[in-house]
C-alpha cells in the first residue's frame, strides 16, 4: 500500500478552493508532520488521504492498490466518544472489523493497561475530561494496529504530562514500524518526532523538508515567517 | 353544566370504586397499543435509521412519503387493514378481524410512519456528528445505523413514547377493524364514543378522564425521559 501518493490534489467546497494542487509522497515508516497557521487546509488535507473527502481533483494513490486500505487510522482533532464505556469504545474498531467481542475487549484492555488509562475503562467515555478524551481516542486508533496513522493534533488539549505520556506512544507506534502523517502547533513535539516537515500555508504546499533541515533554515518565505513567531 | 357536573361526580366515583368492566377496557387499551408500538419499532427503527445513512436511490422521495404519511387519517388505515382482514380479503384466512390483534396491527400501521420519520430524524443529526469518525473507525452503514440506534436510544425512547400516545388515542382504526365488540375489542376511544352516543355520560367521561390522565402521564414521561437523558451523556 506504500508509497502514499498524492497527484496534483485539489479540493473545493461550494466554489471556495481548500487545497490546491497538492503533491505529496509519504513512505513506509515515515513520520510527517504537518505545520501551517490556522485555517491553512491541515485537517482537509488528512481527510483526504485517510478517504474521508474524495479529492475535486488529482488523485490519492495507494502503492499499487485499487482502493484505500482498511489498515489505517485517524485522530480526530475532536474525537467523537460513542454512549458507552471507555472500553466498549477502544473495542468498537476492532467488533466492526469481525474480531469477536471478547477477545477485541481483551485487546482493548491490553492497550488501556499499556497507555495506563486503564482505571477509565468501564467509565462512560462522554463524561471524561476533553485531555482524557483525546487519549481514549487515541487508544482507540491505536488499538487497530494500523500501518498508518494520521493524528490530528493529539495533544491539542493535555495536560504536560499527558503530552510526554502521548508523544512516548506515537514513538514507539513509529519505532514499531507505524507510518505516522500528524498535524501539531508545538514546535517543540514537531522537532522531537518529526523525520519530514510538510508546511500547508493557504492550502498549498510552501515545502516538504526533512526536519532538522526545516528548523535550521526553510525553504519558504511562509514558513521562515511562520517559525519567527515562536515565543522563547 | 349540571349534566357535566352530576357526570362527573359519577365518572370519580365509578374510577375510585374500582368497576371492573371499566378497568377491563383500560387495560386493553394499554395491551392493544403496547403492541401496536412494539411492532411498528420493530420496523420503523431500523428503517428510520437506514433511511438516515443509507446512500441509496429513492431515498428523498421515501424520506417525503413517510413524513407525509405521519398524518395518515386513522379511518383510511382501519378500512385497509379491515379489507386485508375481511374473510374475502387476502389474509382473511387468518380469521383475525374483530380481534385485538387486528387492532395492534391497525394502530401499528397507522403510527409506523410517526416512528420511522421521527427516528430518521434523531439518527440523522446523531449522524451528521457521527459520520467521520464511524467511518474512520471501519464501520459498514448497516453496523453505523445499528451503533446510531444505541447511541440514540433516549430520543428514539420518547419517539416510541410519542407513538404510543398517538396510538392509544386513536378511535378511527380500532372502531373498524375492532367492532367495539363488548369484553372482547372494546377500548377506551371506542367506548367513549359508543357511550356519549347510548347517552352513559358518567361511563364516558370516566373513561375520557382516565385517557386524558394515561396520554398526560405518556407525555411527562417522554419529557422526563429528555431531561433525564440531557443531564448527563448515558
Ligand atoms: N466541510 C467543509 N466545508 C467547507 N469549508 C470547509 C470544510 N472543512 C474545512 N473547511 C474550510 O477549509 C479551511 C481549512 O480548514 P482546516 O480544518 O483544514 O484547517 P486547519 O489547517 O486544520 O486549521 P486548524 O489549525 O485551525 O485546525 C478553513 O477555512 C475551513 O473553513
Ligand atoms: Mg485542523
Amino acid at each position: 500500500m506504500f508509497p502514499l501518493l498524492l497527484d496534483g490534489v485539489g479540493f473545493a467546497r461550494a466554489g471556495n478552493a481548500i487545497l490546491h494542487d497538492v503533491h505529496l509522497r509519504i513512505t513506509e515508516g515515515s513520520c510527517t508532520v504537518i505545520l501551517g497557521p490556522n485555517g491553512a487546509g491541515k485537517s482537509v488535507l488528512m481527510r483526504v488521504m485517510h478517504g474521508l473527502l474524495a479529492p475535486t481533483s488529482g488523485r490519492v494513490r495507494w502503492g499499487d492498490l485499487a482502493a484505500p486500505p482498511s489498515s489505517q487510522a485517524m485522530l480526530f482533532q475532536r474525537p467523537v466518544m460513542l454512549r458507552r464505556s471507555v472500553l466498549g469504545n477502544v473495542a468498537y474498531g476492532l467488533v466492526v472489523r469481525g474480531v469477536p467481542r471478547r477477545e477485541a475487549r481483551r485487546r482493548a484492555l491490553d492497550v488501556l493497561e499499556a497507555v495506563g488509562l486503564r482505571h477509565l475503562a468501564e467509565r462512560p467515555a462522554r463524561v471524561l475530561s476533553g485531555g482524557e478524551q483525546q487519549r481514549v481516542a487515541l487508544a482507540r486508533a491505536a488499538t487497530l494496529r494500523p500501518r498508518i496513522l494520521f493524528l490530528d493534533e493529539p495533544t491539542a488539549s493535555v495536560d504536560p504530562a499527558a503530552m510526554r505520556s502521548i508523544e512516548a506512544g506515537i514513538a514507539a507506534l513509529h519505532g514499531a514500524g507505524t507510518t505516522v502523517v500528524m498535524v501539531t502547533h508545538h514546535l517543540g513535539q514537531a522537532r522531537r518526532l518529526a523525520q519530514d516537515i510538510l508546511f500547508l500555508d493557504n492550502g498549498r504546499v510552501s515545502e516538504c523538508t526533512p526536519a532538522p533541515e526545516f528548523f535550521q533554515q526553510p525553504r519558504s518565505r511562509a514558513a521562515a515567517d511562520f517559525l519567527k513567531e515562536e515565543l522563547p | 353544566m349540571d349534566t357535566l357536573s352530576a357526570s362527573f361526580h359519577a365518572a370519580v366515583a365509578l374510577l375510585l370504586h374500582g368497576d371492573d368492566h371499566l378497568y377491563g377496557i383500560v387495560a386493553l387499551s394499554l395491551r392493544v397499543s403496547f403492541i401496536a408500538v412494539v411492532l411498528a419499532a420493530a420496523f420503523a427503527l431500523p428503517a428510520g435509521a437506514l433511511l438516515a445513512v443509507g446512500r441509496f436511490r429513492g431515498r428523498r422521495t421515501l424520506t417525503v412519503l413517510l413524513n407525509g404519511f405521519m398524518g395518515l387519517p386513522a379511518v383510511v388505515v382501519g378500512l385497509t387493514v379491515y379489507l386485508l382482514l375481511s374473510r374475502a380479503g387476502p389474509l382473511g384466512s387468518f380469521g383475525l378481524l374483530f380481534t385485538p390483534t387486528a387492532m395492534s396491527i391497525a394502530q401499528a400501521l397507522l403510527v409506523f410512519p410517526l416512528l420511522a420519520a421521527l427516528s430518521r430524524q434523531v439518527v440523522e443529526d446523531a449522524w451528521s456528528e457521527y459520520a467521520e469518525q464511524l467511518r474512520s473507525l471501519g464501520a459498514s452503514n448497516l453496523q453505523a445505523a445499528w451503533t446510531l440506534i444505541a447511541d440514540t436510544r433516549w430520543s428514539l425512547s420518547t419517539v416510541l413514547l410519542a407513538g404510543f400516545g398517538r396510538a392509544i388515542a386513536e378511535v378511527g382504526a380500532v372502531m373498524i377493524v375492532g367492532g367495539n365488540i363488548d369484553g372482547v375489542t372494546r377500548v377506551m376511544t371506542t367506548a367513549i364514543a359508543l357511550e356519549t352516543s347510548k347517552g352513559d355520560l358518567p361511563l364516558a367521561l370516566g373513561l375520557g378522564l382516565v385517557l386524558l390522565a394515561l396520554v398526560l402521564l405518556v407525555n411527562a414521561l417522554a419529557h422526563g425521559v429528555r431531561i433525564w437523558a440531557a443531564g448527563g451523556p448515558r
